[in-house]
């Protein structure tokens, strides 16, 4: 049988189980289109062909014996160049780690490894997750193959665009402000950010401690439910890890909204956002109430404040996060021969790129005596007021909805020079990690032919029903756009 | 709001090393963004708790049991400069 | 006296006496290969996390409770950010405004003297990894480069900070030994000062007296030894107030105890001051004891010092200097007790530890742990000592034979013949040749010369090469001068 690029992991999965193709045949597939559309796309730092042979032939053997299969075995996937792999160089996009080879595989790995894991390569990012367009990867920008002239997101672009030009099936990402949703939402695909402390972080290279998490970047939400059910769960070396009942994703996926009280909350309905943004976002509320839910604004009225928080935590805990990259250890060594002195700060010069300086640099001086109060310590309290709001308004609602990003994928270099810019595209998604809480994007229409998302935001835990609303959701919009990236269009 | 020297020392604090034009360009830049940062002092928290985790998370522990750490090998296989089994940083004082 | 008051703060880091590291599953025990105690956590590789070890909390509530300090009910860790190369993530989790415990006291005895030392808090952390410096002197000053081993990072740390109210030298130093007794006996930690696992620093200042505030304090470092730290402290207060009486200012700094030279040196100072950006710990969540776990802990506590101190003079009737000597470390008393257990009059173990057994361990530089002798044995000895089968004297040279070699008593009795004689018809043998050889002891004895006989009975052992049991040969010799 036929295999398109933009197959989803589901449909692949029943393939190979009916034998009617072979993990390899896949796997083939995937790798010509890498041939094909990497030169354009450039969403791999790291191609683990090699690897991915050897566990889809074994893929294979068992299936020819009637054995059991892992439940994702065959089906290749990316995997963020944040992620530890044992023996496979992992980098973060940044130049300090060019060459680092991890002793240990992170969590996720490792369950994933156990379940089959077919993996093409580690995928391009903004160095060390800090961006939203994956311009800031050290190694050169990834592009978004609805149209290359623009950014695929970030900080997970390269996940993204593997996954929406068909160089993987679906991909491991990772959110600390968006760094899921957006990309997803910039390339067509469905983006999980699951509730913090559901996913284990062992393994996954820290940018913000107490925002960060790992989640799905897939072609529809069922995927997104399957690969969910394999990384979610208790990790005894992640102390902020939960000990959560882990439901059949799955099928909780099936079923209906009638009667979901669904919000809208006007702070995140404000200005900046698109015509287009506007009416797909209009068009999703239409669709929820012929569906049956209940429509209503909402108001949390500190997120205005969310993204200046954010500026303040976020680097603070990166600044510490990203201290140990020193030249010691691992990783770069410049200045050596000189003091100690000499060789951090040249190292640390040279193995970082611009926004990563500035991160640390923000961090550092809102952490700094004198002003620990007036940054850090405000913006941990203004983190306790949004946590409240979301509370209050998730005894009033059972989801909360906003677009992910009040625009579509913007043009290479667009905001490159104007950090604050940059940071504004986030604005719709930071509050989520803020509060700790799961949220999903689904594709949920086009403007000048790039792809919108529609976020949907649950309670903690609430994945499950968040899964549902967004199944319910992606029938009714029934999005069947696909990027128009053809084989060859080098730049 | 912050000046060059503050970058500097922010950047001692942090060991980066920045060229002339980085200093000039990170003092502006994070003037911006500590302007739009200025915000979250307009609101009253003095009621309020700050937020370190947002976890309903306590007392995680594990038992006292040695596990195998790794070897030497690994242990050292990403070392820049090593020597033996050490690694090696250039002079401290 | 001098017209300044001196004014005595302490900081003391302990390492906790746990199996594995505080937040990963190394091997926490001292010394092994470069590095070969090592793991992703706690060389601080990408992506790890920390997950705290329950036992290290149990041992620091340990202490906290025999400190009467109050365990805090609700406490969290912070990162403590500074750049230093045996510090794998460059900063050190740690505990800053919200400690494990606050507040409690230890009291010592300074020269009979009953003395409070204040306890400002108790708090948990990492200790860092070992730099090596590559010198001749293996100083940091001079080196080219540094080495650097993490075997010992992330090894639990207990801190202890007491309030400024120690006086002279020699309160700190007995209020030192006083906690690592402490330590000791609650099995918290081994309380090593030359393997750094008790390490002292000190803050030191003067002011003049009836003054409440605070002068000038200087910290000292580096005082890896009881001595050390009497020494230091002596140092460093003639020489804060020769600086004062002269006109001159101490100058706040860190000052670094040189035991060689004798002397204190400033460490070399940064050019700003430190600026830790301690922030709450994000990887961990926050510790909150509960009343069980409390009381199980309090319910297990080990013997403190104090009262072992009282069931030693109380259970064994032991005079204060001996129990003294005896509880001065946990291994002490613990070896002496076990002797009692196997079967030694209390006295007798007490004398034989304080007296042979400690010169010996001073002669050779050795701890009790490092003795090859066990209780058992020792007791052994001083049941043949008690017997008759060897003299005292000989039981000196038997000992020092075990001492060396390890063996058994009796064995080494037994190789060497040196059985006390206690074959009358032999003794009387020797005894007869002795009268005959000293007709002038004979008389004066007969005259009532008592300490003739004490010649004699020498003269005997002398003969049996110290193998006679010394009370038989007097009776023997009385009742042969006498008969006659
Ligand atoms: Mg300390
Ligand atoms: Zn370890």
């Amino acid at each position: 049988m036929e295999i398109s690029y933009n197959m989803k992991a589901w449909q692949l999965r029943g393939m190979l189980e009916r034998r009617e193709v072979s993990a390899l045949e896949v796997l083939d597939s995937v790798l010509k289109r890498v041939e094909e559309t990497e030169p354009t796309v450039k969403a791999y730092l790291t191609l683990t062909r090699d690897d991915a042979r050897a566990t889809a032939e074994a893929t294979d053997l068992a299936l020819s014996r009637d054995g059991a299969i892992g439940r994702i075995a065959g089906i290749p996937m990316a995997v963020k160049d944040v992620l530890c792999t044992r023996g496979i160089k992992t980098t973060c996009g940044s130049l300090i780690l060019e060459n680092y080879i991890p002793v240990y595989d992170a969590t996720v790995v490792n369950s994933l490894r156990r379940e089959g894991l077919t993996m093409v390569g580690k995928a391009n990012m903004d160095e060390f997750a800090m961006g939203s367009s994956t311009e800031n990867s050290a190694f050169g920008p990834t592009r978004n193959p609805w149209d290359p002239d623009r950014v695929p997101g970030g900080s997970s672009g390269g996940s993204a665009a593997a996954v929406a030009a068909g160089e993987a099936v679906w991909a491991l990402g990772s959110d600390t402000g968006g760094s899921i949703r957006q990309p997803a939402s910039f390339c067509g695909l469905v983006g999980l950010k699951p509730t913090y402390g559901l996913i284990s972080r062992y393994g996954l290279v820290a940018f913000a401690s107490s925002l960060d998490q790992i989640g799905p970047i897939t072609r529809d939400v069922r995927d997104c439910a399957l690969l969910l059910s394999l990384i979610a769960g208790h990790d005894p070396k992640d102390s902020t890890s939960l000990a959560a009942d882990i439901p059949d994703y799955e099928k909780a996926c099936l079923g209906d909204i009638k009667g979901l009280r669904v919000g809208v909350p006007v702070e995140l309905m404000q200005e900046g956002l698109t015509p287009g943004v506007k009416e797909a976002m209009d068009n999703c509320l239409h669709l929820f109430s012929e569906l049956g839910a209940d429509v209503r604004e909402a108001s949390l009225p500190n997120l205005d404040y969310a993204l200046s928080a954010y500026y303040i935590i976020a680097p603070a805990e990166a600044s510490s996060n990203l201290a140990r990259f020193d030249g010691v250890r691992y990783g770069l060594r410049a200045g050596d021969g000189e003091d100690i002195m000499e060789m951090y700060g040249k190292t640390r010069r040279q193995g970082f790129g611009a926004e990563v300086k500035r991160r640390i640099m923000l961090g550092t001086y809102a952490l700094s005596a004198g002003y620990y109060e007036a940054y850090y310590g405000q913006a941990q309290k203004v983190r306790t007021l949004i946590v409240e709001d979301f509370r209050r308004a998730f005894d009033e609602f059972d989801v909360l909805v906003s677009p992910t990003s009040p625009t579509p994928a913007f043009r290479l270099g667009e905001k490159l020079e104007d950090p604050l810019a940059m940071y504004l595209s986030d604005v719709c998604t930071i509050p989520v990690n803020l509060a700790g809480i799961p949220a999903i994007s689904i594709p949920c229409g086009l403007e000048d032919g790039l792809p919108i998302g529609l976020q949907i935001m649950g309670k903690v835990l609430a994945e499950a029903q968040l899964l549902r609303v967004a199944t319910t959701m992606e029938e009714a919009l029934d999005f069947k756009a696909t990027p128009k990236l053809e084989g060859e269009m080098p730049l | 709001m912050i000046d060059r020297k503050d970058v500097e020392y922010v950047a001692w604090l942090a060991r980066l090393d920045l060229s002339e034009e980085e200093k000039e360009r990170f003092t502006r830049q994070l003037d911006n963004v500590l302007e739009h940062a200025q915000k979250i002092k307009s609101l009253d928290t003095s009621e309020v708790e700050p937020t370190p985790h947002v976890l309903p998370l306590k007392n995680v522990m594990r038992d006292d049991e040695i596990k195998p750490s790794l070897s030497q090998e690994e242990a050292l296989s990403n070392a820049p400069h090593r020597e033996g089994a050490y690694f090696v940083v250039p002079r401290i004082l | 006296m001098s017209e300044y008051e001196v004014v005595i703060g302490l900081e003391i880091h302990a390492e906790l006496k746990t199996k594995s590291k505080m937040f990963c599953g190394c091997d926490a025990s001292f010394g092994g290969e470069p590095n070969s105690k090592t793991d992703p956590v706690c060389l601080g590789l990408p992506g790890v996390l920390p997950v705290l070890n329950r036992k290290a909390i149990e041992l620091a509530i340990r202490l906290a409770i025999a400190l009467d300090s109050e365990i805090a009910p609700n406490s969290i860790f912070h990162r403590k950010n500074y750049f230093y190369p045996d510090m794998p993530k460059n900063y050190q989790i740690s505990q800053y405004d919200l400690p494990l415990a606050i507040g409690g006291h230890l009291d010592i005895d300074v020269g009979g003297e009953p003395f409070r030392v204040g306890i400002t808090r108790v708090h948990m952390e990492e200790d860092t990894g070992k730099s090596v410096h590559a010198s001749e002197s293996g100083r940091i000053h001079g080196a080219e480069y540094s080495l650097e081993d993490f075997n010992r990072a992330g090894v639990p740390l207990v801190e202890i900070v007491t309030e400024p109210d120690v006086r002279t030298a020699e309160q700190a130093r007995i209020f030192m030994q006083e906690l690592r007794s402490i330590l000791q006996h609650l099995e918290v930690s081994d309380g090593k000062m030359e393997e750094g696992s008790l390490r002292c620093d000190a803050n030191i200042s003067l002011r003049p007296r009836g003054e409440s505030e605070m002068g000038v304090k200087t910290e000292v470092k580096n005082m890896n030894s009881f001595r050390a730290l009497s020494r230091a402290l002596e140092y460093e207060i003639v020489r804060q107030t020769d600086l004062l009486e002269s006109g001159g200012k101490v100058v706040q700094e860190t000052r670094h105890w040189d035991a060689d030279g004798n002397v204190t040196t400033p460490m070399r100072t940064k050019e700003y001051a430190f600026d830790y950006r301690y922030f709450p710990e994000p990887d961990l969540v926050p510790l909150e004891p509960s009343l069980e776990f409390l009381d199980e802990v309090r319910t297990a506590l080990p013997e403190l010092p104090q009262e072992r101190r009282r069931r030693f003079q109380e259970d064994y009737s032991l005079p204060a200097y001996d129990v003294g000597l005896l509880t001065a470390s946990k291994a002490m008393g613990d070896f002496f007790e076990e002797t009692v257990r196997a079967g030694a009059p209390p006295k007798a173990a007490s004398n034989w530890m304080m007296g042979e057994l400690s010169a010996y361990m001073n002669a050779m530089n050795l701890e009790i742990e490092d003795i090859i002798v066990s209780p058992r044995q020792l007791a052994k000895m001083i049941e043949l000592v008690e017997t008759g089968v060897i003299s005292g004297k000989i039981a000196k040279s038997v000992f020092e034979e075990m001492l060396r070699g390890g063996k058994d008593p009796d064995e080494i009795v037994k190789e060497q013949g040196i059985t006390q004689i206690s074959d009358s018809q032999e003794l009387e043998r020797l005894i007869a040749e002795v009268i005959k050889e000293n007709p002038e002891s004979v008389d004066d004895y007969r005259g009532g010369k008592e300490k003739a006989l004490g010649f004699m009975v020498g003269q005997v052992m002398r003969k049996t090469g110290g193998r006679a049991n010394p009370q038989l040969v007097n009776e023997m010799l009385k009742r042969s001068l006498e008969g006659e």
